[in-house]
């Protein structure tokens, strides 16, 4: 064996390689069981041909129904957006490791990690069959969404401040309230308005989502134009909800610059 | 509550303002103290350093005072009571006459400047006044004045960020005398600051807090500095007092007890 085997530099990673052959041949297992085949491939192909064809061109019509849908999902995501910021801040805060006692924080944590669980969908079925259908099982399912991501993302931010400037604010013999106001607030505030307008956004999409569940919005007319082969309106819908989400971007980022 | 001026010493009705430590101890590990029970009065008024090696407790006796950190056992006797006996509001009564200049500023980086100064009454305004940025008007004047003191008048709406090291550490200075304080801790304030800037941030602090009777004690490593700007001086090592003296007093041998080796001198 000659010197320069016994130095290899680039030894082989064994468990690597064992992991992605596994990976590769489950896919192609995968695949098999649900006959994912070429001719499948084709015929959906050609089922999405004709389906595009109805589509076209979009209907210009039935304006008030778009309307109302469209104006009850924004609705929807303000109310939600805005219910969910101010509820995220306390439960952020106490789930803050740095600043709150333990238990205080695993009760928190728990919460949050409770509003995440689920995809808001699944929320939003919940809600429908507690409080009823319409708008305000959906407002209470994306409030839910809401906390799940604010308060999580705000409690890290919470967590990676500088307690050097905490320690100063606290040196002055300022009470617990004032230390969050002037020592905490101030290096967490630019990241909340990120995250809270980023949740607007998102709030937006699922707004119009909610409704196939009965949670109220536009999601119930698109719903309803599926089920009735209505594609060309369908279309309208779709193009709207584009139309409403690049609104949005366009606000949400004008809102993050002025806070930078 | 008295209080003085901003202008100039509090004329009348200033309490003594002697410190002393009586048996201070503290065990950040059980078994092994970084601070071996040090006993130290100081004066009511001038500057008193404490120098030593790094690692010292220089840093941790100077936090025992206000409770940032809290020590294991002794007295801390200022004001007519004991620091290390206080709890909740009443520790917090007695923080706001003690103000701190550390060594890294340590000011909100995101607010003004004058913001940053106001933080020194933070602990007599109430919390809705301090979110509404509502001060009362004489603090206000006192802080526009504390930054005209400090030679930064016209940057009082630039965010802390914004500034200078030596600019951030007026600004850290007028937050500590913002307080009105009976006391003033100094950590390191020169440490991360080059020798001029070091030199002038000296001259500001003894300047400002003699003009109020205000005592000084600093932790300094630069022992140059202790000697120039100092009227005593304790040296410290392995959390014990080694020296304590007046500057001039402070001998090479002296020196190679508290940082130990002679090679350096």
């Amino acid at each position: 064996m000659s010197a320069a085997s016994r130095r290899n530099p680039f030894p082989v990673n064994w468990p690597a390689r064992v992991a992605w052959v596994a990976l590769a041949a489950y896919t192609v297992y995968a695949a098999s069981l649900f006959q994912l085949t070429w001719t499948r491939f084709l015929t959906g192909i050609d089922n999405g041909a004709k389906f595009l064809d109805r589509m076209f061109p979009p209907l210009l019509g039935k304006w008030d129904l778009l309307w109302v849908g469209m104006s009850e999902s924004v609705e929807i995501a303000l109310i939600a957006s805005a219910l969910g910021v101010v509820l995220s801040v306390p439960v952020g805060l106490l789930a803050a490791r740095n600043l709150m006692p333990g238990w205080v924080t695993w009760l928190a944590r728990g919460l949050i990690a409770l509003c995440r669980s689920f995809h808001p969908m699944i929320v939003a079925i919940l809600f429908v069959k507690s409080v009823g259908f319409g708008a305000l099982a959906g407002i209470m399912a994306l409030v839910v969404s809401s906390i799940g991501f604010i308060a999580k993302l705000f409690a890290e931010a919470i967590e990676e401040i500088s307690l050097k400037q905490v320690e100063a604010v606290r040196a002055t013999g300022a009470g617990f309230a004032n230390v969050l106001i002037m020592g905490v607030i101030p290096q967490v505030l630019a990241r909340f308005i990120g995250f809270a307008t980023y949740q607007i956004d998102s709030n937006l999409r699922n707004s119009t989502m909610v409704g196939i569940v009965g949670g109220g919005g536009i999601g119930a007319t698109l719903f309803t134009a599926f089920q009735r082969f209505d594609y060309d309106f369908v279309l309208t819908i779709l193009i709207t909800i584009i139309a409403l989400i690049m609104v949005g971007e366009i606000v949400s980022g004008w809102m993050r610059r002025t806070f930078q | 509550m008295t209080q003085g001026g901003f202008g100039s010493g509090a004329a009348g009705g200033t309490p003594d303002r002697s410190l002393r430590l009586v048996g201070l101890r503290k065990e950040y590990v059980r078994g092994t103290p970084v601070l071996r029970d040090v006993s130290i009065d100081f004066a009511p008024k001038g500057m008193t350093a404490i120098i030593g090696p790094s690692g010292t407790g220089k840093s941790t006796l100077i936090r025992c005072v206000n409770r940032l950190v809290e020590p294991t056992a002794g007295q801390i006797l200022f004001l007519g009571r004991d620091m290390a006996k206080l709890h909740g509001g009443e520790l917090r009564t007695a923080r706001r006459r003690i103000g701190m200049v550390f060594q890294e500023y340590n000011l909100v980086e995101r607010l003004t400047a004058i913001e940053n100064v106001l933080c020194g009454r933070l602990g007599y305004v109430s919390a809705w006044r301090a979110w509404l940025r509502r001060y009362p008007a004489e603090d206000i004047d006192g802080a526009f004045e504390l930054l005209e003191a400090v030679g930064l008048a016209e940057r009082a709406g630039q965010r802390a960020d914004a500034l200078s090291g030596g600019q951030r550490q007026r600004i850290g200075i007028a937050r500590a005398l913002m307080q009105r304080p009976d006391l003033l801790l100094a950590d390191e304030p020169t440490s991360s600051l080059d020798p001029k800037t070091s030199v002038e941030i000296m001259e500001l602090m003894v300047e400002l807090a003699g003009r109020r009777d205000i005592p000084i004690v600093i932790n300094i490593h630069n022992v140059e500095l202790a000697k120039r700007f100092a009227q005593r001086i304790v040296g410290m090592t392995g959390g014990s007092v080694v020296f304590d003296g007046r500057p001039e007093e402070l001998r090479d041998e002296h020196l190679k007890a508290i940082y130990g080796g002679e090679a350096w001198l």
